[in-house]
This record gives structure tokens, C-alpha cells and sequence, in this order.
């Protein structure tokens, strides 16, 4: 069953294939359908893959199968092969899963767009490179998926390309990418040179074996985390996930909450016998994840635009995942990887839902009561909030709280930092559910009719979406309410860190905290949480204060962070590109590259004359050659 | 009675001198041709006068190679010089210079 693995990217390879040259003709809704089922069929196959391997005995859960070799270069040969093991498994399983759900969701989501089949066919592409990514028995391979869904973000950040700010956001996404990607190049080139394989599990048995010099490994976990933390849109590389937003929202759902940006945790995760020759990585690690959990929560709370909310809101969960891999908490992370995957697809699906029932108005600020008419998307999404904020028992109270225990075992100011982002969570969350499901009906008070372009008018009535969106919404709905059950703190039939642990082996950090503050540290964390969403009732339901005093523009302008960077690029960051291209290479390069193409025009036109075109001539230069080499041999040989 | 090796090789280096002079010096095409086959037949000869007195057949067998070329040569340069003799009268070789730079 472990030899069906390589069909898992092979299905939407085929799909993105088809749809690429028979998209069009399909048209709507079958290339939709195709793309879906395509997806799914990978589910499927990842979970008999899933079966195998639960088959296998419990410490040789690792299988590699290779294809073919791709790049034989001297000592350096990559293949095209698969890694098999608990880690790799249980992300390519709620990658395809999810995949499958948007997918479906898409179908509705995109009804009547121009690009209904290019959409699919990005998507499926999507779906190939995330699963070579994850699936790539070598850094290589997963270099190959990193940068296809770098592409496919572009490609689908910029969709809509007509617009002139949608192909700017996908650009910006590319390029702050590119600073990532130069680090985990740079990683490989390293661990190259001072292992000399790319293999994971080569480089794994060579590690168990040899070791490696701390400032190596060092020098290594800390390029791989700058790839992380482009990938994974950490600070300060986050600012492309907010412009990200401009992308359809199954897009926002899919790569930009639930899978792609993932990735970073996910590599982390992959080398952590790396990490562990590098403990001082490990808290720089912990430290960036804590500080930017915290900065995207503050950024979040004064956003109007929904899915903006949620993006700030994706950017600090991630904090949270690199705070638990910098403790050693990696399977608390992985954990909390899949739950967020869970509500976060649900609450961006429900955001998506709630923009098509308002005509494609984004502002919270113009919605209102739409608990009333969205009875589907309203229920799901309170799930969804309940889960992120870490109500029990839905999935995200057990993954964050595993990830806060781990961080007061390693540091109590650690604990403080991601409680007080909890307390942020469940603040913006409740803001967002009140702004958009509770309260007046702000849609009628507006009397401007068209609002830049959208066709929200005061007698507008939102409708239900169609049960391609529902039905992925119900889904999530359910997993993200049965989610936790992966990981219970207690002993169960299925537990994530037994699964995981041969991954990790003795790397996993051990909790060194009290039962009873095990047990109590969660409800101060809830109980913290509540007082936050019961503030934001008494602010958003009960209108005690006005707005403007909780949302300072500091904060709506997200610290003027990218303000900042933009203005630098354009300031200083343009004036040395001018400098570059008008003094050091038109006058340098180009002067070099023109001075040689004079230097041989000129001793051509010196050495013109010796071409005179006369028979004899030539034959007289043949003559006297032959005369001065007979001299030359003559001379050396003394005759 | 024997002629010295000396003589023979005499005789080709004037020949070859002969040559040399006359393809620089002419300026008929078909005459710098002969002086072209002078000169390697005076070659031949030396080839032929070292093989002998070295008792070693390969100078012979050089010659049979250079004539075989010398043919082919002639074959080539004929077929140009009549190819040119078509466009303009004479074989003056001094009035083509199209090679000039």
C-alpha cells in the first residue's frame, strides 16, 4: 500500500495537465469537478498510503521510494523519491484534505468568474508542489515544491490581474519570498559542503553518527529559518500575507491560512536533528515566533477589512507555531498546524461566504446582523471563533495550551507573551464575529448606493451560498470541533505524540511543570480569553466606547511597519539601484564590454593592410614562414 | 656507374628554388599552377633520394600520396581558373582581389 505514495502528486500533476490544455473547452462547472476529484482521489490515496503505514511496526514507520534519479552531478546526486514517516504523513493528509474541501468550495465560490478554468488549473499545480514539499525524500525535491507554491501564490495572489493593486500584491509576495528562498539555498549549499548529501534520511544517519560542529549547525538552522520565515510570513518578512488578501478567498483559505504558509513550521519541524546540534537557534527560533504572535495580534485588532483580520490573525497563530518548534515543543506545533489548518480553512471559507452573500464588500464596518440571513455560515464561523480562541472543547484549546505549557516550561516570559496574544486572539475574533454577525444592520444605514464598484444597496438582502460552499463549511465546522481529539493530554487510542514521536526521538523537550499547573495553566489562559471577548461585547454589542478610541491608527496602519520598509526601498533602496544602473553599469559594464569591442575594431583596421588580395602576397608570407621556422630549427639544433 | 645522393638533392632544391621564384614572380595563373607542381614533384624527388639511400620505403610511399593530392589539386584549381576565365579574359591572377581587406 506504501508504493501507491508516489500518486499522491502525481493526480493533481495529471489535473493541473488536463486542465492546462482542455480547461476552456470543459468550461464550467466540469473543470471544477475534474480539479476536485483530482484532489480528492489524492485524499484518498494518502489515506490508504496512511494505512500502510499504521500497518508497519511502530519504530520503522519510515519508507522511501524513488522514481528516478534527477540531477547526477560528480559527488552530488538528487533523486526524485519520497519520504514516508509519521510527520510527513500527517501533513500531506490534512493537505490533501483541505485541498480537497476548497476545491469544492471553489466550484461554487468562482461560479461565472472569466477564469473559472485557470483557477483550477493553478490550483492543482498548487496541490502538486505542496505535496512534492512535503512528500521530497531530499532538500532538493522540497526546494522543487517551495518554490511551485511561490508561483502558484503569485499566480493566484494576482488572479485578478485587471486590477492594478491585485498584480502589485502578487508581485510583493514573489519578492519578499525571494529573501526566504536565498537563505534555504544558501542552508543546502552548507550543509552540502560539511555533510555531503541532500538526502534527509543520508543526512540524518550521518548526523546520529558523526555529528555536527555547533556553529555549522547553527549557521545551518539559522538559514533554513530565514526561508522559514519568508514561507511562513514571520517578522519582519510578513508583510506580503496582508497584501496576500487580494487573491479569491478560497485562495486566502487554502495557501495563505492553511497549507502553503505552513511550510515553514513544517521544514523546521523535518530538520529537527539539525535544531538539535543548535540550541541557540532553537531560542532565536522561539523568541521571532513569540515577538511576531504577539505584533500581528496588535495589528489585528484595528482592522476593518474581514479577511485582513484574519490574515494578521494567521501571521500570529504561525508566531505560536515557532514559538512551540523553538522550545521543543515540535509536536505541540505540528499539532497546532493541523487545528489552525482546521478553523483557520473554516474561518477564511466563512469570510468567503459572508463577501459573496454581501456582494464582494470586504468592510466589517458596512455589515451587521447576518446571523439573521447566513444561518449556515453564521453557526460555522462561531465554531470557528470558538476554536481560535481556545474555547474547550474545540481543537484549538488543545493545541494552543499544549504550546503555552511548553513555553512556561522553557520560559515563563515566553508564557506571558503568547497568553497575552491569546487574550488578543479572542478579543479580535469576538470583534469580528460581533462587527459581521450581531448588531444593526450597518448596510442599510449607507446611503451611497455603489460603493467603489460593488452593488450593496440599503435594501439589500444577503442569501445563503450555494451547498458547495456549505457543505466544505459543515466539514471544517466538524473538525475543527473534533480536532483536539488528535491529541488528548490523555491516554487515548490515537495519540499524535506517540505517532510523531520516532520522528523527534529524544529531541522532544519534556514538560518539566507540575500536574496541578498543568491542569490550571489552561483555565487562566481561558479564563483571560473570555474577559477579552466579553470586553469586546461590551464594546462592539453594547457600544460603551466608540471605536476610534480601541483602534488607534498606529495599530490600523500596523505600526507603520510597512510604511516604513516601503519607504526605504523607494527612498535610499531606489537611489542605489539608480546609482547601480546609471554609474557602476552603464559607465563600468557597459564601458568594459564596449572598450574591448574598439579594442579589436581598431587593430582590425590596423591590420587591414596586410590583406592586400594579391596570390603572391600570401604566398610570399607562406614562404618566409617557412624560411623562419627552418631558421628557428636550424638554430636549435646546431646543424 | 653512381650518381652521389648529393646531386639528386641538388637538382630538387634548385627545382623547388625555381618554383618558389616563379609562383611569386608570375603573374598568369596557369603558369603559378606549374610552379606549384615544380615545386612538388622537386619534393618528391628529395623524398624519393632520401629513400633510397635510407633504404626506407615510406619516402616512396609519400610520393604516391603527394601525387595523388598534386591530382586532385589540379582538378580543383583547373575547374576555378576556368570558372574564371568564363567571366573575364586573361588568367591574370593579380586583377582578383577579392580577399582584399
Amino acid at each position: 500500500m506504501l508504493d501507491a505514495v508516489w500518486l499522491i502528486p502525481a493526480l493533481p500533476l495529471a489535473g493541473f495537465l488536463l486542465l492546462t490544455f482542455a480547461g476552456k473547452r470543459l468550461g464550467e462547472p466540469w473543470a471544477g469537478w475534474i480539479g476536485t476529484a483530482m484532489v480528492g482521489g489524492s485524499f484518498l490515496v494518502t489515506l490508504v498510503v496512511f494505512a500502510g503505514l499504521m500497518a508497519e511496526d511502530e519504530h520503522h514507520r519510515t519508507f522511501v521510494q524513488t522514481l528516478f534519479e534527477w540531477v547526477p552531478a560528480g559527488s552530488l546526486s538528487v533523486d526524485v523519491g519520497f519520504l514516508v514517516d509519521p510527520l510527513s504523513i500527517t501533513m500531506a493528509l490534512f493537505v490533501t484534505g483541505i485541498s480537497a474541501l476548497i476545491h469544492l468550495y471553489s466550484i461554487g465560490y468562482m461560479a461565472g468568474d472569466d477564469g473559472y478554468a485557470r483557477f483550477f488549473v493553478y490550483l492543482n499545480a498548487f496541490v502538486f508542489s505542496m505535496t512534492m514539499l512535503v512528500l521530497g525524500d531530499n532538500f532538493v525535491l522540497t526546494f522543487l515544491g517551495w518554490e511551485g507554491v511561490g508561483v502558484c501564490s503569485y499566480l493566484l495572489i494576482s488572479f485578478w490581474f485587471e486590477k492594478d493593486a491585485n498584480a502589485v500584491a502578487g508581485k510583493k509576495a514573489f519578492i519578499t519570498n525571494r529573501v526566504g528562498d536565498w537563505g534555504f539555498m544558501l542552508a543546502m549549499f552548507l550543509l552540502f559542503t560539511s555533510v555531503g548529501s541532500l538526502q534527509y534520511t543520508e543526512v540524518f544517519a550521518h548526523l546520529e553518527e558523526f555529528g555536527l560542529a555547533e556553529t555549522t549547525a547553527m549557521g545551518i538552522a539559522l538559514l533554513l529559518f530565514v526561508g522559514a520565515v519568508g514561507k511562513s510570513a514571520q517578522f519582519p518578512l510578513y508583510l506580503w500575507l496582508p497584501d496576500a488578501m487580494a487573491g479569491p478567498t478560497p485562495v486566502s483559505a487554502l495557501i495563505h491560512a492553511a497549507t502553503m504558509v505552513t511550510s515553514g513550521v513544517y521544514l523546521m519541524a523535518r530538520v529537527n536533528p539539525i535544531l538539535g546540534f543548535a540550541p541557540d537557534a532553537l531560542d532565536i527560533v522561539a523568541w521571532v515566533g513569540a515577538f511576531t504572535a504577539l505584533f500581528a495580534a496588535t495589528i489585528a485588532v484595528a482592522q476593518n477589512d474581514i479577511k485582513k483580520v484574519l490574515a494578521y490573525s494567521t501571521i500570529s497563530q504561525l508566531g505560536y507555531m515557532f514559538l512551540a518548534i523553538g522550545t521543543g515543543a515540535y509536536v505541540a506545533a505540528v499539532f497546532h498546524m493541523v487545528t489552525h489548518a482546521f478553523f483557520k480553512a473554516l474561518l477564511f471559507l466563512g469570510s468567503g461566504s459572508v463577501i459573496h452573500a454581501m456582494a464582494h464588500e470586504q468592510d466589517m464596518g458596512r455589515m451587521g446582523n447576518l446571523r439573521k440571513y447566513l444561518p449556515v455560515t453564521s453557526v460555522t464561523f462561531i465554531v470557528g471563533w470558538l476554536a481560535i480562541a481556545g474555547v474547550p472543547p474545540f481543537a484549538g484549546f488543545w493545541s494552543k495550551d499544549e504550546i503555552l505549557i511548553h513555553a512556561w516550561s522553557s520560559s515563563p516570559l515566553l508564557w506571558v507573551v503568547g497568553t497575552v496574544t491569546a487574550v488578543l486572539t479572542a478579543y479580535y475574533m469576538s470583534r469580528q464575529v460581533f462587527l459581521v454577525f450581531f448588531g444593526p444592520e450597518r448596510w442599510r444605514e449607507s446611503q451611497t448606493v455603489a460603493h467603489d464598484g460593488h452593488g450593496l444597496t440599503p435594501d439589500h438582502e444577503p442569501r445563503e451560498s450555494p451547498a458547495t460552499m456549505t457543505v466544505p463549511l459543515v466539514a471544517l465546522a466538524g473538525l475543527s470541533f473534533v480536532g483536539g481529539l488528535l491529541n488528548l493530554p490523555f491516554k487515548g487510542a490515537f495519540h499524535l505524540e506517540r505517532f510523531l514521536e520516532p520522528v523527534f526521538e529524544g529531541r522532544l523537550a519534556h514538560l518539566d511543570v507540575g500536574t496541578s499547573l498543568q491542569w490550571g495553566l489552561p483555565f487562566v489562559v481561558l479564563g483571560l480569553a473570555v474577559c477579552g471577548a466579553a470586553v469586546a461585547w461590551w464594546i462592539f454589542v453594547m457600544g460603551r466606547v466608540g471605536r476610534s478610541t480601541v483602534e488607534p491608527e498606529l495599530l490600523e496602519h500596523g505600526w507603520y511597519y510597512d510604511e516604513a520598509i516601503a519607504s526605504l526601498v523607494d527612498g535610499p533602496g531606489r537611489a542605489g539601484a539608480t546609482l547601480l544602473a546609471e554609474q557602476v553599469d552603464a559607465r563600468g559594464v557597459d564601458g568594459a564590454v564596449n572598450g574591448v569591442g574598439e579594442l579589436v575594431r581598431r587593430a582590425g583596421t590596423a591590420l587591414r593592410v596586410s590583406t592586400s588580395g594579391y596570390v603572391r602576397h600570401y604566398a610570399l608570407g607562406i614562404a618566409g614562414g617557412a624560411v623562419l621556422l627552418l631558421g628557428y630549427f636550424i638554430s636549435r639544433t646546431g646543424f | 656507374m653512381t650518381v652521389e645522393p648529393s646531386a639528386y638533392l641538388m637538382v630538387g632544391a634548385v627545382l623547388f628554388t625555381i618554383g618558389a621564384v616563379g609562383l611569386l614572380v608570375r603573374r598568369n595563373a596557369l603558369v603559378m599552377f606549374m610552379c606549384v607542381e615544380l615545386m612538388l614533384n622537386a619534393v618528391n624527388l628529395t623524398f624519393v633520394t632520401f629513400a633510397r639511400h635510407f633504404d626506407d620505403i615510406g619516402g616512396q610511399v609519400i610520393v604516391l600520396f603527394v601525387l595523388v593530392v598534386a591530382a586532385a589539386e589540379v582538378v580543383v584549381g583547373l575547374g576555378i581558373i576556368l570558372a574564371i576565365m568564363r567571366r573575364r579574359p586573361g588568367a591574370n591572377a593579380d586583377d582578383i582581389t577579392l580577399l582584399k581587406g
